[in-house]
Protein backbone atom coordinates (compact mmCIF):
# COMPACT_ATOMS: atom_id res chain seq x y z
CA UNK A 1 0.00 0.00 0.00
CA UNK A 2 1.87 3.59 -1.19
CA UNK A 3 -1.25 5.48 -0.51
CA UNK A 4 -4.80 4.64 0.75
CA UNK A 5 -7.95 5.81 -0.63
CA UNK A 6 -10.61 4.71 -2.46
CA UNK A 7 -11.44 4.72 -6.22
CA UNK A 8 -13.44 2.96 -8.27
CA UNK A 9 -13.38 2.89 -11.76
CA UNK A 10 -13.12 0.55 -15.28
CA UNK A 11 -9.07 -0.94 -15.34
CA UNK A 12 -7.32 0.32 -18.28
CA UNK A 13 -4.40 -2.30 -18.50
CA UNK A 14 -1.40 -1.12 -19.47
CA UNK A 15 0.64 -3.21 -22.04
CA UNK A 16 4.40 -1.67 -20.94
CA UNK A 17 5.34 0.86 -18.19
CA UNK A 18 4.38 4.38 -18.58
CA UNK A 19 5.87 7.92 -17.63
CA UNK A 20 3.94 10.57 -16.95
CA UNK A 21 6.42 13.28 -18.19
CA UNK A 22 6.38 12.91 -21.44
CA UNK A 23 4.47 10.22 -21.80
CA UNK A 24 0.78 11.68 -20.35
CA UNK A 25 -0.98 15.63 -21.53
CA UNK A 26 -1.63 16.39 -17.98
CA UNK A 27 -4.44 18.89 -19.70
CA UNK A 28 -6.39 16.39 -21.22
CA UNK A 29 -4.95 13.07 -19.89
CA UNK A 30 -4.44 11.46 -22.91
CA UNK A 31 -1.25 9.15 -23.47
CA UNK A 32 1.02 10.81 -25.63
CA UNK A 33 4.23 8.70 -25.28
CA UNK A 34 4.80 7.79 -28.97
CA UNK A 35 6.27 4.67 -28.27
CA UNK A 36 3.91 3.74 -26.41
CA UNK A 37 1.38 0.63 -27.49
CA UNK A 38 -1.81 2.60 -25.45
CA UNK A 39 -1.34 5.86 -27.22
CA UNK A 40 -3.92 8.10 -27.44
CA UNK A 41 -6.23 6.37 -24.68
CA UNK A 42 -7.79 8.44 -21.50
CA UNK A 43 -6.37 7.85 -18.34
CA UNK A 44 -9.47 10.24 -16.45
CA UNK A 45 -11.47 8.05 -14.20
CA UNK A 46 -9.59 5.06 -14.73
CA UNK A 47 -8.12 2.16 -12.64
CA UNK A 48 -4.65 2.37 -14.05
CA UNK A 49 -2.90 -0.88 -14.16
CA UNK A 50 0.90 -1.19 -14.68
CA UNK A 51 3.83 -3.03 -13.62
CA UNK A 52 5.48 0.21 -13.00
CA UNK A 53 6.46 3.78 -14.20
CA UNK A 54 9.94 4.78 -15.70
CA UNK A 55 12.27 7.05 -14.37
CA UNK A 56 11.46 10.43 -14.72
CA UNK A 57 11.37 11.88 -11.55
CA UNK A 58 8.87 14.92 -13.22
CA UNK A 59 5.99 12.04 -13.58
CA UNK A 60 4.75 13.45 -9.88
CA UNK A 61 3.90 16.45 -11.04
CA UNK A 62 2.88 15.65 -14.48
CA UNK A 63 0.34 13.38 -12.02
CA UNK A 64 -0.58 15.95 -9.32
CA UNK A 65 -1.53 17.84 -12.47
CA UNK A 66 -3.84 16.38 -14.02
CA UNK A 67 -5.61 14.71 -10.78
CA UNK A 68 -5.78 18.62 -10.02
CA UNK A 69 -7.69 19.28 -13.25
CA UNK A 70 -9.70 16.35 -13.19
CA UNK A 71 -8.26 13.95 -15.75
CA UNK A 72 -6.05 12.29 -13.81
CA UNK A 73 -6.40 7.99 -12.81
CA UNK A 74 -8.87 6.93 -9.89
CA UNK A 75 -6.63 4.54 -8.94
CA UNK A 76 -3.18 3.28 -9.84
CA UNK A 77 -2.35 -0.08 -9.43
CA UNK A 78 1.04 -1.24 -9.50
CA UNK A 79 2.68 -4.61 -9.74
CA UNK A 80 6.51 -2.93 -7.92
CA UNK A 81 6.60 -0.28 -6.14
CA UNK A 82 7.07 3.19 -6.95
CA UNK A 83 7.41 6.11 -4.70
CA UNK A 84 7.70 8.71 -7.89
CA UNK A 85 3.69 7.84 -8.59
CA UNK A 86 2.46 7.69 -5.12
CA UNK A 87 4.34 11.07 -4.35
CA UNK A 88 2.53 13.10 -7.65
CA UNK A 89 -1.03 11.32 -5.87
CA UNK A 90 0.06 12.82 -1.97
CA UNK A 91 0.70 15.90 -3.25
CA UNK A 92 -2.67 16.37 -4.91
CA UNK A 93 -4.12 14.88 -1.74
CA UNK A 94 -2.35 17.83 0.68
CA UNK A 95 -2.88 20.38 -1.98
CA UNK A 96 -6.46 19.80 -3.36
CA UNK A 97 -7.90 16.99 -0.73
CA UNK A 98 -8.53 14.87 -4.11
CA UNK A 99 -7.07 11.06 -3.13
CA UNK A 100 -6.26 8.99 -6.02
CA UNK A 101 -4.88 5.93 -4.10
CA UNK A 102 -2.20 4.00 -5.06
CA UNK A 103 -1.37 0.00 -4.61
CA UNK A 104 0.69 -2.76 -4.83
CA UNK A 105 -0.62 -6.34 -5.64
CA UNK A 106 0.96 -9.41 -5.69
CA UNK A 107 1.74 -11.31 -9.03
CA UNK A 108 -1.57 -13.10 -9.06
CA UNK A 109 -3.63 -10.55 -8.50
CA UNK A 110 -2.05 -8.11 -11.07
CA UNK A 111 -2.40 -11.01 -14.02
CA UNK A 112 -6.02 -11.47 -13.21
CA UNK A 113 -7.06 -8.00 -13.64
CA UNK A 114 -8.75 -7.40 -17.45
CA UNK A 115 -8.78 -4.76 -19.17
CA UNK A 116 -12.23 -2.33 -19.18
CA UNK A 117 -13.47 -4.36 -15.71
CA UNK A 118 -14.60 -2.76 -12.70
CA UNK A 119 -11.92 -2.46 -9.84
CA UNK A 120 -13.02 -0.79 -6.59
CA UNK A 121 -9.91 0.05 -4.14
CA UNK A 122 -10.85 1.09 -0.74
CA UNK A 123 -7.91 1.14 1.88
CA UNK A 124 -5.68 -1.31 1.09
CA UNK A 125 -8.21 -3.55 -0.26
CA UNK A 126 -8.74 -4.41 -4.33
CA UNK A 127 -11.60 -6.36 -5.76
CA UNK A 128 -11.48 -6.55 -9.39
CA UNK A 129 -15.21 -6.86 -10.94
CA UNK B 1 7.34 -1.74 11.05
CA UNK B 2 7.29 0.78 13.32
CA UNK B 3 8.67 3.74 11.88
CA UNK B 4 10.99 5.21 14.89
CA UNK B 5 11.19 8.99 15.02
CA UNK B 6 13.79 11.19 16.54
CA UNK B 7 12.70 13.67 18.85
CA UNK B 8 13.24 16.54 16.23
CA UNK B 9 11.54 14.56 13.60
CA UNK B 10 8.51 14.56 16.09
CA UNK B 11 8.34 18.32 16.96
CA UNK B 12 9.15 19.16 13.05
CA UNK B 13 6.37 16.60 12.70
CA UNK B 14 4.04 18.60 15.43
CA UNK B 15 4.84 22.00 13.84
CA UNK B 16 6.88 23.38 16.19
CA UNK B 17 9.51 24.60 13.35
CA UNK B 18 6.91 26.21 11.57
CA UNK B 19 4.06 25.22 8.65
CA UNK B 20 6.58 24.46 6.01
CA UNK B 21 8.76 22.08 8.21
CA UNK B 22 5.18 20.54 9.56
CA UNK B 23 4.32 19.72 5.77
CA UNK B 24 7.71 18.66 4.66
CA UNK B 25 8.07 16.39 7.34
CA UNK B 26 4.78 14.80 7.09
CA UNK B 27 5.49 13.81 3.15
CA UNK B 28 8.96 12.31 4.46
CA UNK B 29 6.89 10.40 7.22
CA UNK B 30 3.65 9.26 4.74
CA UNK B 31 7.02 7.93 2.45
CA UNK B 32 8.48 6.36 5.31
CA UNK B 33 5.26 4.39 5.93
CA UNK B 34 5.03 3.63 2.37
CA UNK B 35 8.49 1.96 1.54
CA UNK B 36 8.39 -0.02 5.07
CA UNK B 37 11.25 2.15 6.57
CA UNK B 38 11.91 1.85 10.26
CA UNK B 39 13.65 5.08 10.78
CA UNK B 40 14.69 8.11 8.89
CA UNK B 41 18.35 9.22 7.74
CA UNK B 42 20.61 12.77 7.49
CA UNK B 43 21.03 13.74 4.19
CA UNK B 44 24.20 15.97 3.25
CA UNK B 45 22.69 17.21 0.34
CA UNK B 46 19.56 17.47 -2.04
CA UNK B 47 19.18 18.22 -5.76
CA UNK B 48 15.33 19.43 -6.90
CA UNK B 49 13.52 18.85 -9.99
CA UNK B 50 10.28 20.23 -8.84
CA UNK B 51 11.71 23.74 -10.06
CA UNK B 52 10.81 22.62 -13.53
CA UNK B 53 7.29 24.41 -13.60
CA UNK B 54 4.64 21.64 -15.18
CA UNK B 55 1.57 23.45 -13.77
CA UNK B 56 -0.31 25.15 -10.83
CA UNK B 57 0.11 22.42 -8.42
CA UNK B 58 4.26 22.32 -8.16
CA UNK B 59 3.62 26.14 -7.83
CA UNK B 60 1.48 25.94 -5.14
CA UNK B 61 3.23 23.41 -3.37
CA UNK B 62 6.41 25.30 -3.44
CA UNK B 63 4.76 28.93 -2.38
CA UNK B 64 2.76 26.70 0.46
CA UNK B 65 6.60 25.96 1.22
CA UNK B 66 8.30 29.08 0.86
CA UNK B 67 5.51 31.19 2.39
CA UNK B 68 5.24 28.91 5.39
CA UNK B 69 8.83 30.29 6.07
CA UNK B 70 10.78 27.11 4.43
CA UNK B 71 14.37 27.33 4.61
CA UNK B 72 16.50 23.71 3.19
CA UNK B 73 18.69 22.67 6.13
CA UNK B 74 21.66 21.19 3.40
CA UNK B 75 23.34 22.56 0.42
CA UNK B 76 20.04 22.30 -2.28
CA UNK B 77 21.06 22.62 -5.87
CA UNK B 78 18.15 23.57 -8.25
CA UNK B 79 17.08 21.52 -11.63
CA UNK B 80 16.50 23.17 -14.78
CA UNK B 81 13.86 25.40 -15.55
CA UNK B 82 11.82 26.02 -18.31
CA UNK B 83 13.92 29.28 -19.04
CA UNK B 84 16.88 29.99 -20.15
CA UNK B 85 17.48 32.61 -17.74
CA UNK B 86 21.01 33.88 -18.99
CA UNK B 87 19.80 33.98 -22.65
CA UNK B 88 16.13 35.19 -22.64
CA UNK B 89 16.00 36.04 -26.15
CA UNK B 90 16.33 32.40 -27.00
CA UNK B 91 12.51 31.89 -25.31
CA UNK B 92 9.73 31.54 -27.92
CA UNK B 93 7.17 30.11 -26.06
CA UNK B 94 4.25 32.12 -24.08
CA UNK B 95 4.32 34.94 -21.84
CA UNK B 96 2.05 33.87 -19.06
CA UNK B 97 4.12 30.51 -18.84
CA UNK B 98 7.23 32.51 -18.44
CA UNK B 99 5.81 34.42 -15.44
CA UNK B 100 4.60 31.49 -13.41
CA UNK B 101 8.06 29.62 -14.54
CA UNK B 102 9.68 32.48 -12.95
CA UNK B 103 7.37 32.30 -9.98
CA UNK B 104 8.08 28.94 -9.47
CA UNK B 105 11.65 29.57 -9.92
CA UNK B 106 11.95 32.51 -7.08
CA UNK B 107 9.96 30.32 -4.53
CA UNK B 108 13.17 27.66 -4.46
CA UNK B 109 15.93 30.57 -4.75
CA UNK B 110 13.50 32.30 -1.40
CA UNK B 111 14.07 28.65 0.45
CA UNK B 112 17.59 28.75 -0.15
CA UNK B 113 18.26 26.61 -2.49
CA UNK B 114 21.22 27.70 -4.69
CA UNK B 115 21.01 28.79 -8.57
CA UNK B 116 22.53 26.44 -10.47
CA UNK B 117 19.62 25.36 -13.32
CA UNK B 118 21.43 22.01 -14.65
CA UNK B 119 19.93 18.47 -14.65
CA UNK B 120 23.81 17.58 -14.26
CA UNK B 121 24.45 18.59 -10.55
CA UNK B 122 27.81 15.96 -10.39
CA UNK B 123 29.59 18.50 -12.50
CA UNK B 124 29.55 21.06 -10.11
CA UNK B 125 32.38 21.62 -8.22
CA UNK B 126 31.22 20.42 -4.68
CA UNK B 127 29.94 16.69 -5.21
CA UNK B 128 29.29 14.03 -2.90
CA UNK B 129 31.73 11.45 -1.92
CA UNK B 130 31.25 7.77 -2.14
CA UNK B 131 28.85 6.72 0.62
CA UNK B 132 27.47 9.75 1.09
CA UNK B 133 23.89 9.68 2.11
CA UNK B 134 21.92 12.46 -0.37
CA UNK B 135 18.20 13.04 -1.40
CA UNK B 136 18.38 14.03 -5.32
CA UNK B 137 15.54 13.85 -7.75
CA UNK B 138 15.98 14.19 -11.64
CA UNK B 139 16.79 11.02 -12.81
CA UNK B 140 20.05 11.13 -14.90
CA UNK B 141 21.20 12.74 -12.17
CA UNK B 142 19.95 10.21 -9.23
CA UNK B 143 21.56 7.33 -11.98
CA UNK B 144 24.88 9.28 -11.90
CA UNK B 145 25.02 9.71 -8.12
CA UNK B 146 24.85 6.20 -6.97
CA UNK B 147 26.42 4.81 -10.13
CA UNK B 148 29.33 6.62 -10.82
CA UNK B 149 29.78 8.56 -7.45
CA UNK B 150 28.31 5.99 -5.34
CA UNK B 151 27.05 7.87 -3.13
CA UNK B 152 23.03 7.11 -2.04
CA UNK B 153 19.78 8.22 -3.21
CA UNK B 154 16.61 7.04 -3.38
CA UNK B 155 14.26 7.73 -6.85
CA UNK B 156 13.04 10.56 -5.45
CA UNK B 157 10.68 12.73 -7.96
CA UNK B 158 9.18 16.08 -7.28
CA UNK B 159 7.38 17.48 -4.28
CA UNK B 160 9.57 14.99 -1.96
CA UNK B 161 13.23 16.21 -3.07
CA UNK B 162 12.37 19.78 -1.28
CA UNK B 163 10.84 18.05 1.32
CA UNK B 164 14.24 16.17 2.19
CA UNK B 165 16.20 19.76 1.50
CA UNK B 166 13.66 21.62 4.25
CA UNK B 167 14.21 18.95 6.94
CA UNK B 168 17.58 17.16 5.75
CA UNK B 169 15.94 14.01 6.50
CA UNK B 170 14.21 10.78 4.17
CA UNK B 171 13.04 7.33 4.91
CA UNK B 172 16.20 4.12 5.66
CA UNK B 173 14.98 2.27 2.94
CA UNK B 174 15.36 1.21 -0.89
CA UNK B 175 18.65 2.14 -2.53
CA UNK B 176 19.95 4.05 1.02
CA UNK B 177 20.28 0.97 1.89
CA UNK B 178 23.45 -1.59 1.30
CA UNK B 179 21.44 -4.63 1.27
CA UNK B 180 19.20 -3.33 -2.07
CA UNK B 181 22.40 -2.02 -3.90
CA UNK B 182 22.78 -5.15 -5.22
CA UNK B 183 22.42 -5.75 -9.08
CA UNK B 184 19.68 -8.18 -10.49
CA UNK B 185 19.49 -8.52 -13.85
CA UNK B 186 23.23 -9.28 -15.73
CA UNK B 187 23.70 -7.99 -19.25
CA UNK B 188 26.70 -9.36 -21.27
CA UNK B 189 27.55 -7.63 -23.68
CA UNK B 190 29.23 -9.48 -26.82
CA UNK B 191 32.08 -9.01 -28.98
CA UNK B 192 31.82 -5.49 -30.72
CA UNK B 193 34.59 -3.49 -32.69
CA UNK B 194 36.98 -1.56 -31.10
CA UNK B 195 36.15 1.48 -32.86
CA UNK B 196 32.70 1.31 -31.64
CA UNK B 197 33.36 0.75 -27.97
CA UNK B 198 35.45 3.98 -28.31
CA UNK B 199 33.02 5.48 -29.65
CA UNK B 200 30.75 7.98 -27.24
CA UNK B 201 27.43 6.49 -30.13
CA UNK B 202 27.54 3.27 -28.11
CA UNK B 203 26.61 4.33 -24.79
CA UNK B 204 23.80 5.76 -25.13
CA UNK B 205 22.33 3.09 -27.15
CA UNK B 206 23.55 0.46 -24.71
CA UNK B 207 21.86 2.62 -22.30
CA UNK B 208 18.53 3.26 -24.29
CA UNK B 209 18.31 -1.29 -24.21
CA UNK B 210 19.38 -1.69 -20.70
CA UNK B 211 16.61 0.86 -19.35
CA UNK B 212 13.91 -1.19 -21.43
CA UNK B 213 15.30 -4.73 -20.72
CA UNK B 214 15.45 -3.29 -17.04
CA UNK B 215 12.51 -1.70 -15.97
CA UNK B 216 13.12 -0.75 -12.25
CA UNK B 217 15.76 -3.43 -11.53
CA UNK B 218 19.53 -3.31 -10.82
CA UNK B 219 21.64 -3.89 -13.78
CA UNK B 220 24.82 -5.33 -14.22
CA UNK B 221 26.72 -4.42 -17.30
CA UNK B 222 29.63 -6.65 -18.12
CA UNK B 223 31.85 -6.95 -21.58
CA UNK B 224 32.68 -3.43 -21.97
CA UNK B 225 36.44 -1.48 -21.48
CA UNK B 226 37.48 -0.73 -18.11
CA UNK B 227 37.15 2.73 -16.60
CA UNK B 228 34.42 4.50 -19.03
CA UNK B 229 35.08 7.82 -18.76
CA UNK B 230 31.89 10.09 -16.74
CA UNK B 231 31.09 11.28 -19.64
CA UNK B 232 30.22 8.20 -21.26
CA UNK B 233 28.29 6.65 -18.23
CA UNK B 234 26.38 9.84 -17.82
CA UNK B 235 24.89 8.91 -21.57
CA UNK B 236 23.95 5.25 -20.77
CA UNK B 237 22.71 6.33 -17.61
CA UNK B 238 20.72 9.46 -18.69
CA UNK B 239 18.93 6.38 -21.57
CA UNK B 240 18.28 3.83 -18.71
CA UNK B 241 16.93 6.07 -16.85
CA UNK B 242 14.53 7.19 -19.20
CA UNK B 243 13.35 3.72 -21.20
CA UNK B 244 13.39 2.16 -17.77
CA UNK B 245 13.37 3.37 -13.95
CA UNK B 246 16.86 2.74 -13.02
CA UNK B 247 18.11 4.27 -10.32
CA UNK B 248 21.75 2.46 -10.05
CA UNK B 249 23.85 0.38 -12.37
CA UNK B 250 26.96 -1.36 -12.54
CA UNK B 251 29.17 -1.27 -14.76
CA UNK B 252 31.77 -4.21 -14.55
CA UNK B 253 35.25 -2.25 -14.25
CA UNK B 254 34.15 1.02 -14.41
CA UNK B 255 32.19 1.71 -11.39
CA UNK B 256 32.95 1.88 -7.81
CA UNK B 257 30.62 -0.72 -6.33
CA UNK B 258 31.37 -3.51 -9.31
CA UNK B 259 34.82 -3.79 -9.83
CA UNK B 260 33.96 -7.50 -10.37
CA UNK B 261 30.49 -8.79 -11.89
CA UNK B 262 30.50 -10.89 -8.57
CA UNK B 263 31.01 -7.95 -6.15
CA UNK B 264 28.20 -6.20 -8.42
CA UNK B 265 25.88 -8.84 -8.26
CA UNK B 266 26.44 -9.28 -3.88
CA UNK B 267 27.83 -12.97 -4.55
CA UNK B 268 24.36 -13.71 -5.89
CA UNK B 269 23.10 -15.15 -8.96
CA UNK B 270 21.54 -12.41 -11.17
CA UNK B 271 17.28 -13.40 -11.45
CA UNK B 272 18.00 -12.54 -15.21
CA UNK B 273 20.96 -13.00 -17.70
CA UNK B 274 20.66 -11.29 -20.72
CA UNK B 275 23.39 -12.32 -23.77
CA UNK B 276 23.41 -8.65 -25.64
CA UNK B 277 23.86 -9.68 -29.38
CA UNK B 278 25.38 -7.09 -31.82
CA UNK B 279 22.24 -7.23 -33.83
CA UNK B 280 20.30 -5.90 -30.76
CA UNK B 281 22.81 -3.35 -29.90
CA UNK B 282 21.75 -2.55 -33.98
CA UNK B 283 17.99 -2.57 -32.96
CA UNK B 284 17.92 -0.34 -29.92
CA UNK B 285 20.07 2.11 -32.37
CA UNK B 286 17.58 2.25 -35.14
CA UNK B 287 14.79 2.71 -32.18
CA UNK B 288 16.05 6.01 -31.31
CA UNK B 289 15.44 7.52 -34.69
CA UNK B 290 11.91 8.12 -35.84
CA UNK B 291 13.01 8.62 -39.37
CA UNK B 292 16.35 8.39 -41.73
CA UNK B 293 16.56 12.07 -41.79
CA UNK B 294 14.71 13.86 -45.53
CA UNK B 295 14.61 17.31 -44.13
CA UNK B 296 16.98 18.30 -41.36
CA UNK B 297 15.54 21.39 -38.71
CA UNK B 298 17.56 21.16 -35.70
CA UNK B 299 20.35 19.53 -33.76
CA UNK B 300 20.24 19.48 -30.14
CA UNK B 301 23.28 18.63 -28.44
CA UNK B 302 23.94 18.37 -24.24
CA UNK B 303 21.29 16.09 -22.69
CA UNK B 304 22.17 16.05 -19.62
CA UNK B 305 24.00 19.06 -20.03
CA UNK B 306 27.52 18.94 -21.58
CA UNK B 307 31.12 18.75 -19.71
CA UNK B 308 33.73 20.88 -19.86
CA UNK B 309 35.00 18.14 -22.05
CA UNK B 310 32.33 17.77 -23.58
CA UNK B 311 32.13 21.60 -24.77
CA UNK B 312 35.63 21.51 -25.62
CA UNK B 313 34.93 18.18 -28.31
CA UNK B 314 31.87 19.98 -29.95
CA UNK B 315 34.69 23.37 -30.01
CA UNK B 316 37.00 21.38 -31.90
CA UNK B 317 34.55 19.70 -34.42
CA UNK B 318 33.15 23.17 -34.76
CA UNK B 319 36.46 25.14 -35.57
CA UNK B 320 36.64 26.86 -38.76
CA UNK B 321 33.31 25.55 -40.20
CA UNK B 322 29.96 26.93 -40.68
CA UNK B 323 26.48 25.77 -39.49
CA UNK B 324 24.27 25.35 -42.29
CA UNK B 325 21.95 28.46 -42.95
CA UNK B 326 19.04 26.34 -42.51
CA UNK B 327 19.68 24.35 -39.41
CA UNK B 328 20.06 25.45 -36.27
CA UNK B 329 22.46 24.08 -33.62
CA UNK B 330 21.95 24.27 -30.05
CA UNK B 331 24.18 23.05 -27.37
CA UNK B 332 23.01 23.06 -23.92
CA UNK B 333 25.17 23.35 -20.85
CA UNK B 334 25.07 24.53 -17.06
CA UNK B 335 25.57 28.35 -16.27
CA UNK B 336 28.87 27.29 -13.83
CA UNK B 337 30.23 24.46 -16.36
CA UNK B 338 29.99 27.45 -19.12
CA UNK B 339 31.32 30.19 -16.43
CA UNK B 340 34.90 27.84 -15.90
CA UNK B 341 35.56 26.95 -19.51
CA UNK B 342 37.76 28.62 -21.86
CA UNK B 343 36.48 31.38 -23.77
CA UNK B 344 37.92 30.15 -26.89
CA UNK B 345 35.90 27.28 -27.03
CA UNK B 346 32.82 29.14 -26.79
CA UNK B 347 33.57 31.06 -29.61
CA UNK B 348 34.50 28.52 -31.84
CA UNK B 349 30.50 27.30 -30.77
CA UNK B 350 29.31 30.46 -31.70
CA UNK B 351 31.34 31.72 -34.16
CA UNK B 352 30.27 28.63 -36.04
CA UNK B 353 26.40 30.19 -35.98
CA UNK B 354 25.47 27.57 -32.95
CA UNK B 355 23.78 28.85 -29.88
CA UNK B 356 24.91 27.69 -26.47
CA UNK B 357 21.87 27.24 -23.79
CA UNK B 358 21.75 27.04 -20.20
CA UNK B 359 19.38 27.07 -17.70
CA UNK B 360 17.26 24.78 -19.61
CA UNK B 361 16.74 21.92 -22.05
CA UNK B 362 15.46 21.86 -25.74
CA UNK B 363 12.98 19.65 -25.36
CA UNK B 364 11.10 20.71 -22.68
CA UNK B 365 11.27 25.28 -23.19
CA UNK B 366 10.40 26.47 -26.92
CA UNK B 367 13.57 27.40 -28.14
CA UNK B 368 13.51 25.41 -31.07
CA UNK B 369 12.13 28.15 -34.15
CA UNK B 370 12.01 25.57 -37.05
CA UNK B 371 10.20 22.21 -36.44
CA UNK B 372 8.99 21.24 -40.00
CA UNK B 373 11.90 19.01 -40.31
CA UNK B 374 13.57 16.54 -37.89
CA UNK B 375 15.85 17.12 -35.30
CA UNK B 376 18.93 15.71 -34.37
CA UNK B 377 20.77 14.19 -31.75
CA UNK B 378 23.69 12.83 -29.89
CA UNK B 379 21.55 11.87 -26.67
CA UNK B 380 19.12 9.14 -26.21
CA UNK B 381 17.34 10.59 -23.35
CA UNK B 382 16.93 13.83 -25.76
CA UNK B 383 15.54 11.45 -28.32
CA UNK B 384 13.62 9.17 -26.26
CA UNK B 385 11.24 12.05 -24.99
CA UNK B 386 11.09 15.01 -27.78
CA UNK B 387 9.08 13.41 -30.08
CA UNK B 388 6.03 13.20 -27.19
CA UNK B 389 7.03 16.64 -26.07
CA UNK B 390 7.56 18.86 -29.20
CA UNK B 391 6.09 16.32 -32.08
CA UNK B 392 8.94 16.35 -34.09
CA UNK B 393 10.59 13.67 -35.91
CA UNK B 394 13.86 12.55 -34.33
CA UNK B 395 17.30 11.05 -35.81
CA UNK B 396 19.98 9.94 -33.32
CA UNK B 397 23.58 9.68 -33.86
CA UNK B 398 27.20 10.46 -32.57
CA UNK B 399 28.24 13.93 -31.53
CA UNK B 400 30.79 14.13 -34.44
CA UNK B 401 27.33 13.02 -37.21
CA UNK B 402 25.10 15.90 -35.26
CA UNK B 403 27.89 17.80 -36.04
CA UNK B 404 29.09 17.03 -39.61
CA UNK B 405 25.05 17.35 -40.12
CA UNK B 406 24.34 20.53 -38.85
CA UNK B 407 27.50 21.67 -41.18
CA UNK B 408 25.61 20.13 -44.08
CA UNK B 409 22.43 21.00 -43.84
CA UNK B 410 21.13 16.89 -43.39
CA UNK B 411 21.72 13.84 -42.19
CA UNK B 412 25.60 13.28 -42.61
CA UNK B 413 26.45 9.69 -41.24
CA UNK B 414 29.89 8.40 -40.55
CA UNK B 415 30.34 5.01 -42.55
CA UNK B 416 32.96 3.49 -41.04
CA UNK B 417 31.49 3.80 -37.43
CA UNK B 418 28.84 0.86 -37.53
CA UNK B 419 30.99 -1.23 -39.73
CA UNK B 420 31.12 -4.74 -38.95
CA UNK B 421 28.06 -4.92 -36.52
Amino acid sequence: MLLEGRGVGRALVLAAPLSFWGGVDAESGVIIDHRHPQRGEEIGGRILVMPAGRGSSSSASVLAEAIRLGVGPAGIVLQHSDEIVMLGALAAEILYGVTCPVVVVDAETFGGIVEGRAIAIDGSEVTVG
Amino acid sequence: MTLELSPDDRARLAGEAGEADRLAMTVIVRLARAMAADRLLDVTSAHIDSCLYHGRSGLDFALRLADGGGRVRVPTTLNVTSLDLLHPDLYAGDAAHAEQARRLADAYERMGCAPTWTCAPYQLPARPAFGEQIAWAESNAIVFANSVLGARTHRYGDFVDICAALTGRVPAAGLHLAENRHGEILFRIGALPDDLTASDVLYPVLGHLVGYRAGIRIPVIEGLPPDLGEDLLKAMGAAAASSGGVGLMHVVGSTPEAPTTEAALGGRRPREVVAVSPEMVVAARDDLSTTAGGGLSAVCLGTPHYSAAELERTATLLAGRRVNPAIELYVSTGRDVLAAVSPEWIEAIEGAGARIVTDTCTYITPIIRNRRGAVMTDSAKWAFYAPSNLGVDVVFGSAQECVASAVAGSVTRDSGLWAGV
